[in-house]
């Protein structure tokens, strides 16, 4: 009963924060390679003890062969795959998508909203892996505190199969 | 006098010896460790060798292979092949969870005297009473059981192949066999005959060993209840071995049990 009485008003003062954005840019390079494919891609947001937070993207080759093509290559995002991309069942919804282009690719994201709406407050890191067939393999890490109170801007770069990594905080 | 002297010597040469380095090593190598998609397949090369993973000795026998499946039914290998110094066949992955892969040995060794010549035999307790000739003198019978395995997970890894058969050395997982990352300490435990194998001594080799000067081994000791822990140096295929003896035969005429447990894993970079 206390408890409830107590959260009446928490909720209220939370209610404005519900909005806040999480906005992040990946920048996937320009290679100059003989023979370049497109990476694959995961962006996930992992707790302190390395668990899966929120699933965020997955970028893979989408076409269906006997093989099944893309699935098939899933487990080259090593760090990925051991942290929970082999407990999903791809395509997932809203998460997984074909690969992108070099370029800035850009996710958004709102509190309350999936995935973000299972998002207890603490400290997370923000996780890009890139793999790359006939590439090379790259994570990159943003850490970050939730729920956000003040505006900010983060960013981490990768040196290889990733660029820039930026992470836009808007309360 | 002369006597004990020869016997240090033996010992001193013995001990100078890197004992581990010197013997020649069972293994299987799989293509991989970790696989996914819609129709998977590993491929697997199994052999004697002296270095770490290089067929240069004999082939792995496949009569002795033993697939266990996810759901713990045995599975067939494909496209099996014997050559000159390696073995090698397919596993289709049909289910999702983990592979157990192994080469199981038990065998009983025997060797005699036959009107003054030296001979050695090979086979099981039944071949034993009826295949030995009638005039054997000197008759020394030994046992082995061995076990040379090696993991593959589809998807996500499961434990239900991992089960121990109760027979010989066996490695149960604590840190999963197929999931193994350089800088991350990995736990195992080891069974004799299903039951924690104490103070038992774990060599790891990793691969590769003919593009370096030393073998590298790194060891554990298991604890009371079986259980060791391995520090990966860093990212590739490791071999790990155990070895020990006992006299629990299974046929009377043998005093001694020599048990050998060897896995391949793989260590993935972080």
């Amino acid at each position: 009963m206390r408890r409830l009485t107590l959260s009446i008003p928490a909720l209220l003062i939370a209610a404005p924060v519900l909005a806040a954005d999480l906005n992040v840019t990946v920048q996937i390079p320009q290679l100059d390679v003989a023979e370049y494919h497109r990476p694959y891609t995961a962006v996930w947001i992992e707790r302190e003890d390395h668990s899966v937070a929120a699933q965020l993207a997955v970028w893979y080759a989408q076409k269906e062969t006997k093989e099944g093509a893309g699935t098939k290559w899933l487990p080259e995002l090593r760090q990925w795959w051991r942290r929970g991309g082999r407990d999903l069942q791809m395509p997932v919804d809203g998460v997984s998508g074909a690969t992108r282009p070099a370029g800035q690719q850009q996710l958004k994201f709102q509190e309350g909203k999936a995935p973000l709406n299972t998002l207890a407050p603490g400290k997370y890191e923000l996780v890009v892996e890139a793999a790359r067939e006939v590439g090379g393999r790259e994570v990159v890490r943003v850490p970050f505190s939730w729920p956000v109170s003040a505006p900010q801007q983060l960013d981490a770069k990768g040196s290889s199969e990733l660029g820039a990594v930026k992470v836009d905080l808007v309360p | 006098m002369f006597k004990r002297s020869l016997t240090l010597t033996a010992m001193a040469l013995a001990f100078a010896l890197p004992m581990a380095a010197q013997a020649h090593k069972m293994w299987m190598v799989p293509s991989a460790t970790n696989v996914s998609g819609a129709d998977p397949w590993v491929t697997v090369d199994a052999a004697v060798s002296n270095d770490l993973f290089y067929p240069d000795h004999v082939p792995g026998d496949l009569s002795r292979l033993v697939i266990t499946a996810p759901d713990g039914q045995p599975v067939k290998a494909e496209n099996t092949n014997t050559g000159k110094y390696r073995s090698e066949f397919d596993v289709h992955l049909t289910q999702q969870g983990t592979y157990r892969i192994a080469m199981v040995n038990e065998g009983i060794f025997a060797s005699y005297e036959m009107d003054g010549q030296k001979k050695r035999w090979r086979g099981d307790a039944a071949g034993l009473a009826k295949e030995l000739p009638a005039g054997a003198k000197n008759v020394e019978v030994s046992e082995a059981v061995n076990r040379v395995e090696t993991f593959v997970s589809n998807g996500k890894p499961n434990e239900s192949a991992l089960k121990p058969t109760g027979k010989g050395i066996e490695l149960v997982p604590v840190t999963h066999v197929t999931d193994l990352v350089a800088g991350e300490g990995a736990t195992f435990q080891l069974l004799i005959d299903g039951k924690p194998a104490s103070d038992m001594k774990v060599t790891a080799i990793a691969g590769a060993t003919r593009y370096r000067n030393a073998q590298d081994e790194f060891e554990a000791t298991t604890g009371k209840d079986g259980k060791f822990t391995l520090n990966w140096p860093k990212a590739g295929m490791y071999w790990i071995n155990a070895s020990t003896q006992d006299n629990k035969t299974s046929v009377k005429q043998a005093k001694q049990r020599r048990l050998s447990y060897s896995a391949t894993l793989e260590v993935l970079p972080q």
